[in-house]
């Protein structure tokens, strides 16, 4: 038993604001529970209170809402998973989320829960990175909407302040013809690396590539000068394979773990990158 | 807002068809309680971190890990064992299927095998192999190997698709 607990049933973000501001550490934001359970059971952490959140209706919510899609905090992977408008209009978040732990993990894990956990080994942060995500957070008084960049401050650390909880995530919908690929390696159950690339095309050349790599260090992180150089590629070179070993991977912070040394990881990385291009480009090259 | 505390709280949930209540504390882990207060031992204590799958049960027809549940999240929802599988004394169709294709050694993981394949055929069945294999991913066996479990899904899939056409 992890107890003894209560578990609150807020009704509203707002007034699960509050029961923050007045419980402190003794509360916790309780969603699906698969990374807050594990550390209670570990003993890694101890609160008296739960705040379930899913009894919050609009942390449910899955919708398009002016060209974004909004996804609830509350909203699980399974439902991203498995959300036609989702696969249709946000293939590469579905590509990820399908690749999420297992099955049982995708059943009760939630979005929000995993972006404020802040595990830097994980899997949506990184695609949700090169889609331009960001997140609405409510306080007791008002939102706030941040950069997801800006939320992920660190290894289980985020941007959340004591008396906040997260809404939703709005993620932009990918230019016209936009291709991604979300590629992951590792051994253990939570990814070695992750790497997500977005591919516009221009006729049959690159008009923009965005990249981004998950588990190297605290927190995912975009590859602004090897995004820069593929503006204006060949989509053929980058289907072939482009070596991206100099791609700004020794500037990142890199953290040796349990899953291999911080030279390991960045090869992964270097080599998933040019995999995740290639595969873009083939898909591009048929969507032609 | 409400707030659920001992004592006071009772787990109100269907377990393999039966309604239950049962008091429990807020804190208490689905494995626990299905165990230890319902004496439902086939649900498999192993990994402790949702990673095996030995703890596999159904929650409204759809794998969770009992282990890494709060027995809170079964209130007025469906949760199905594998002591539910059996009806008067049949073994249902991915049972059979196990035991037919010898996919089993020590047992250990198959509760947990099982109900993760019923759910895969209940919710595609026509699931081919890889399909099965990407679902299985959170389902560890460590002695009989997945040739074997394999071969009992393609029949498991088999004898669904028969008792389907029968029923229709």
């Amino acid at each position: 038993m992890l107890g003894p607990l209560e578990i609150h049933q807020p009704a509203t973000a707002a007034e699960a604001a509050e029961l923050r501001a007045r419980l402190g550490d003794d509360a916790a934001i309780y969603a699906g529970g698969s990374e807050l359970l594990l550390a209670m059971k570990e003993g890694l952490g101890r609160w008296r209170h739960l705040i379930d959140v899913k009894t919050v209706g609009e942390l449910h919510d899955l919708r398009e809402d002016g060209g974004a899609l909004a996804i609830g905090a509350a909203v699980t992977h399974r439902r991203l998973e498995r959300s036609p408008l989702v696969g249709a209009r946000w293939p590469l978040l579905r590509e990820t989320e399908a690749q999420v732990a297992n099955v049982r993990v995708r059943a009760v894990g939630t979005l929000g829960g995993n972006l404020c956990f802040g595990e830097p080994h994980s899997d949506p942060p990184t695609a949700l990175l090169v889609l331009d995500a960001r997140v609405v957070l409510r306080g007791p008084r008002a939102e706030r909407a941040l950069p997801l960049a800006a939320f992920l401050v660190g290894s289980y650390e985020t941007a959340l302040g004591g008396d906040e909880v997260l809404v939703r995530v709005e993620v932009p919908e990918p230019p016209a013809g936009a291709v991604g690929a979300y590629l992951k390696f590792g051994f253990h159950e939570r990814p070695t690396v992750g790497v997500a690339a977005l591919v516009v095309p221009a006729g049959h050349l690159v008009r923009e590539a965005r990249l981004a790599v998950g588990c190297l260090g605290p927190t995912p992180a975009r590859l602004p000068r090897l995004e820069a150089r593929l503006a204006g590629a060949a989509l053929a070179e980058l289907e072939r394979g482009v070596d991206c070993r100099d791609g700004g991977f020794a500037e990142l912070d890199v953290v040796s773990d349990l899953h291999g040394s911080a030279e390991y990881k960045r090869e992964v990385a270097a080599v998933l990158a040019g995999r995740a291009l290639s595969a873009c480009a083939a898909r591009a090259r048929r969507a032609a | 807002m409400t707030t659920v505390r001992a004592p006071g709280f009772v787990l109100e949930t269907t377990v393999n068809g039966a309604p239950v209540r049962v008091p429990i504390d807020p804190g208490e882990l689905l494995l626990d309680v299905l165990r230890e207060r319902l004496g439902l031992r086939g649900t498999k204590r192993s990994c402790e971190v949702q990673v095996c799958g030995a703890c596999t049960v159904l929650l409204d027809e759809v794998p969770v890990s009992a282990c890494t549940l709060l027995a809170y999240e079964a209130r007025g929802r469906r949760v199905e064992t594998i002591e539910g599988l059996a009806r008067e004394g049949r073994l249902h169709p991915v049972q059979q299927a196990f035991l037919d294709a010898s996919a089993f050694q020590c047992g250990y993981c198959t509760p947990g095998m099982v109900l993760a394949v019923k759910a895969l055929l209940e919710e595609r069945p026509d699931a081919s192999t890889d399909e099965a294999k990407t679902w299985l991913r959170g389902n560890i066996c460590r002695c009989t190997g997945y040739a074997s479990i394999l071969d009992a899904v393609a029949t498991a899939r088999r004898f669904m698709d028969g008792r389907a056409a029968t029923a229709g």
